[in-house]
This record gives C-alpha cells, sequence and structure tokens, in this order.
C-alpha cells in the first residue's frame, strides 16, 4: 500500500512543520490560495463558473426551468443544489450515486445560499401556485487538491451571479438577470489539535478530515456552519476560527467580486 | 401548519415553555431483546429508538481496519413519522445527518480497543417533531452505554433556535420550520462536566455573540438531558444487578 505510506510521511511532515508554528507550503494559518474565478464558461448553461483554489478545481454550471412550486412556498422560486465527485477528480473518488461525502458538500452549500437569501426567490414566480423557476446548482469537481467545498461554495455564488433566466426560451418574456441580494462565502479550516489551518490543501488533509465550514454573508452573519470529522472541538477554538472566518471572508468576497466584475 | 404570527407571548412559547425550558423528555434503556444495546427516547412528540449491534466482525471485509473499531451509524425515518408519508430509504438529509452524527460518536469511542471490528448504530425515527436528530444521538448514546461499548465519556445533544430574535431551547415544529435559525449541538460530557462539541450545525442568520449565547444555552439544556441519561442507566444497571443478585 504504497498510497498509505505516503499519507503517513505527508502527515508527520505537517505535523512537525505546525510544530514549528509553519505550514507545509508556507502560508500564514489564516492565509487562503490563489483563487480565480471564471464565469461564463459554459455557453449552454444559464449561468457558470470555473473555480480554482491552488491546485482545486471545480467547474458549476446553472441550468433554469418552470416547475411545480412548493405547497408552502407557492409564490417562491426553488433552488437545488446537487454535487458530483467524479472519478475523474480523484483517486479515491468512485462512480455511482452521491455518497456521504459529496451529499453533505452539496447540503453546506445548500444552506450558505439559502440562508444567506442569496438568490430573490421571490421574484421567480410565474404563476402563483401553479409555475415557478426551478434554479438547478450542479456543482462538478475537477480536482480535489483539498477544500472542494469552499471552491464549489464560491462557484456556486459566482455562477448564480452570472446567470440569466431563460425565460424567451420558454415563451415566458424576456430574459432577465437572476436577481442576486448577497454573496455568501464559505470558510473551512482544518482543525489540528488547538490550531486550525485555513483553506487546508490535500497533502494537509492527511492528518485527517477533521474540519469546520463557516459560511458568512456581506453582512458578517454567519449564515451555515458545519463540523465535519470525527474530533472534539473546545468552545474556544470554535470562537477563534469563526472571529478568523469572518475576517476570511471579507477578503475573500472583495477578491472574488473584483474578478466577477472584470470578466 | 403555517407560520405563526408572533413565536413568543408574555415570555412563553407556542407549547407554554419559557425560552430555556426543554420538551418533557422519557427515556427507557433496553427496550430491545436482539440487540446488545438498546434505548428508547420521548423528547416532546420525537419518539425515537435506537440499537446497538456489536462490537463483531466487520463484513464485507473490505470495510475492517485493521487496527480499529469501524462505526456505523444510521438514522432512519419511519415512512409515517411524519406529516406527509416519507418515502422510505436514505434520503439526502439522513445521508448527512448519519455522516455527521457518526463522526462525533467516533470522537469518543475506543476505537483501538477492537481492530477489524464494527460496531454498528441504528436510529429509528418513530414520530420526528423536529430535533430528532438530536433524541436519536441522546439516544444512541445510552444504547452504547447498554451494550458496554468503552467510550471516553458520553454525547448529550440539544438544539437552539432563534425565533422574533430570541432564542429558544429545543425548538418544536413550528420553531424550527419557521425561525431564523436552528443550531444543534452534541456534547461530550466526562465526570459529570461538559468538555467539548462533538457536533455542530447551524442554518439561519446569527451574528457571532448570539452564537455564543447560543452555545451557553445548549449547555445548560444539555446538562439536563444529561442527568436524565445517567439516571436511566443507572435505574438500569441496578435492575440488572439485581436480576442476577
Amino acid at each position: 500500500m504504497p498510497e498509505d505510506i505516503l499519507v503517513d510521511i505527508k502527515r508527520d511532515y505537517v505535523l512537525s512543520k505546525l510544530r514549528e508554528g509553519e505550514r507545509i507550503d508556507g502560508r500564514k494559518f489564516d492565509e487562503v490560495r490563489r483563487v480565480e474565478v471564471k464565469t461564463g464558461v459554459i455557453e449552454k448553461a444559464e449561468g457558470s463558473a470555473l473555480v480554482k483554489l491552488g491546485n482545486t478545481q471545480v467547474v458549476v454550471g446553472i441550468k433554469m426551468q418552470p416547475g411545480e412550486p412548493f405547497p408552502d412556498t407557492p409564490d417562491k422560486g426553488i433552488i437545488i443544489v446537487n454535487a458530483e465527485l467524479v472519478p475523474l477528480a480523484s483517486p479515491t473518488f468512485e462512480p455511482g450515486p452521491p455518497d456521504e461525502r459529496s451529499v453533505e458538500l452539496a447540503r453546506v452549500v445548500d444552506r450558505g445560499i439559502r440562508e444567506s437569501e442569496a438568490v430573490d426567490l421571490s421574484k421567480l414566480c410565474i404563476e402563483a401556485g401553479k409555475s415557478v423557476w426551478i434554479v438547478f446548482v450542479d456543482i462538478h469537481a475537477l480536482d480535489d487538491d483539498g477544500n472542494l467545498l469552499d471552491a464549489s461554495a464560491i462557484a456556486s455564488i459566482s455562477a448564480l451571479m452570472n446567470t440569466k433566466v431563460p425565460a424567451s426560451r420558454f415563451g415566458l418574456g424576456e430574459d432577465f438577470e437572476l436577481p442576486i441580494n448577497d454573496f455568501p462565502i464559505s470558510v473551512t479550516s482544518l482543525v489540528v489539535g488547538d490550531k486550525f489551518l485555513v483553506d487546508p490543501s490535500r497533502d494537509e488533509l492527511s492528518v485527517g478530515e477533521t474540519t469546520l465550514t463557516v459560511t458568512v454573508d456581506k453582512n458578517d452573519n454567519i449564515v451555515a456552519m458545519q463540523k465535519s470529522g470525527d474530533y472534539l472541538l473546545s468552545e474556544s477554538l470554535l470562537d477563534q476560527i469563526i472571529e478568523t472566518s469572518i475576517g476570511v471572508s471579507k477578503r475573500l468576497r472583495e477578491e472574488i467580486l473584483r474578478q466577477i466584475s472584470k470578466s | 401548519m403555517s407560520r405563526p404570527d408572533k413565536f413568543i407571548v408574555d415570555g412563553k412559547r407556542l407549547d407554554g415553555r419559557l425560552p430555556d425550558q426543554l420538551r418533557p423528555i422519557k427515556i427507557e434503556v433496553d427496550v430491545l431483546k436482539r440487540a446488545d444495546g438498546s434505548c428508547y427516547i420521548e423528547m416532546g412528540k420525537n419518539k425515537v429508538v435506537a440499537a446497538v449491534y456489536g462490537p463483531r466482525e466487520a463484513y464485507p471485509r473490505h470495510i475492517q481496519d485493521p487496527s480499529k473499531l469501524v462505526v456505523r451509524y444510521r438514522y432512519n425515518m419511519a415512512p409515517f413519522s411524519v406529516e406527509e408519508r416519507k418515502r422510505p430509504g436514505p434520503d439526502r438529509r439522513s445521508v448527512e445527518i448519519s455522516k455527521v452524527s457518526k463522526e462525533a460518536f467516533e470522537a469518543i469511542i475506543m476505537k483501538e480497543l477492537f481492530p477489524r471490528s464494527v460496531v454498528d448504530i441504528f436510529v429509528e425515527v418513530l414520530q420526528a417533531d423536529a430535533g430528532s436528530r438530536t433524541a436519536c444521538i441522546n439516544a444512541a448514546s445510552v444504547a452504547l452505554v447498554d451494550a458496554g461499548i468503552p467510550m471516553k465519556g458520553i454525547l448529550t445533544s440539544v438544539a437552539v433556535a432563534k425565533v422574533d430574535g430570541v432564542l429558544v431551547l429545543d425548538p418544536m415544529k413550528e420553531e424550527d420550520n419557521y425561525g431564523e435559525a436552528d443550531m444543534p449541538f452534541a456534547f461530550f460530557i466526562r465526570g459529570g462536566k461538559i468538555e467539548s462539541i462533538a457536533l455542530l450545525q447551524m442554518d439561519g442568520r446569527m451574528t457571532k455573540a448570539e452564537i455564543k449565547d447560543a452555545i451557553n444555552l445548549a449547555k445548560k439544556g444539555a446538562m439536563e438531558i444529561y442527568n436524565l441519561q445517567r439516571e436511566a442507566i443507572m435505574k438500569q444497571f441496578v435492575e440488572e444487578g439485581e436480576e442476577n443478585a
């Protein structure tokens, strides 16, 4: 099992560096890898974005179609987030129906978009009780070099910002831009003992998939959190992670919006 | 069910509780014959039953870990457990709940004692009324003790919601569905003290300060539940002792 031995060596290396107060790639503990966002990469989709977070790559495509509203929200559009961790993206991903990792990823991304009310669903009603727009957010992982979750969240909201509602195709008037109210940013930290590393790389995750994701809206409210992995989290560390995540989200949002406005 | 105009009237919630009050809780230990450990819990209208099987040899073989115990957790809702019939089998929500609950228990079970083995935790939700995942964790925790699985401590779970800007403990259905935020916790309790957080999720909108308050409120509720868990376990051991005497 050469892969296992490599993981052991990497783990030891990550931990020994950590004891010296350093990360293996020289980043600061709260430093996110270089982020690159390109929108409109898939012409056939209503909106799309390709995001690179270091070497991690994700593409998200948005498709929309009219459909029946949920009975409890008859005048609101519907968002459905789905993630496919295709085997092309990692030697550990297998083909087949979504496993618990992809389900969790999609649901945490979904929560950030939903709870920040990023998409104005009230403007997606076609005929109350009968027909509303359904927004399908499909996350397609291309390369998993760690922290697919944050890359997917960035790609999802960027793709939504880039989305045109295809009304004319369905004989429902003119196309219009999908109304966006917020820009949630999810910040995932790897928890190692009493320390945490923001935006962990694949190599860093060899110490264990013990993460905490904090999603922050544009007004510094927390809109979603998810502890993932078999570890115990102290209250004081949680506090520090939330504080740091708010700061990181601000910087990241600014950088992404700058890139989107240029493209 | 529709959204209530107000969640809190004269300081009281829709079901008459104060914001920091739990729903009534009932715990029974060793309710199933075949399982190695079991527990039935009611938290308000939630009715859940947990069973623990193992440690036993892990099958299929490829899931075996030569260095430690494998933990499996299955959260499952009965089709009749909710207003509108739920299609049987795992949906995405149950898959996610099972994953985070499993990881919470993995953090406290002494896995290195049982290489190549598996422990299965099955939790069936017979009736759900907000907070079913927390009821399930509380039941699973007691069932694990009943099965004699070595653990560093115990898990106790409770949620906090925000309604009308007020934090409320152990939300009921209306507060969960229409509230502004929901935050389920599971705490690791050892020697009667809350040591750390084993499960944490949140959705909604909360400030950093509100999250701090939510943790404190959840800790208060968790200690009350923990005392009931402890009482139920002690009672069971005394009864077993008397039977064997």
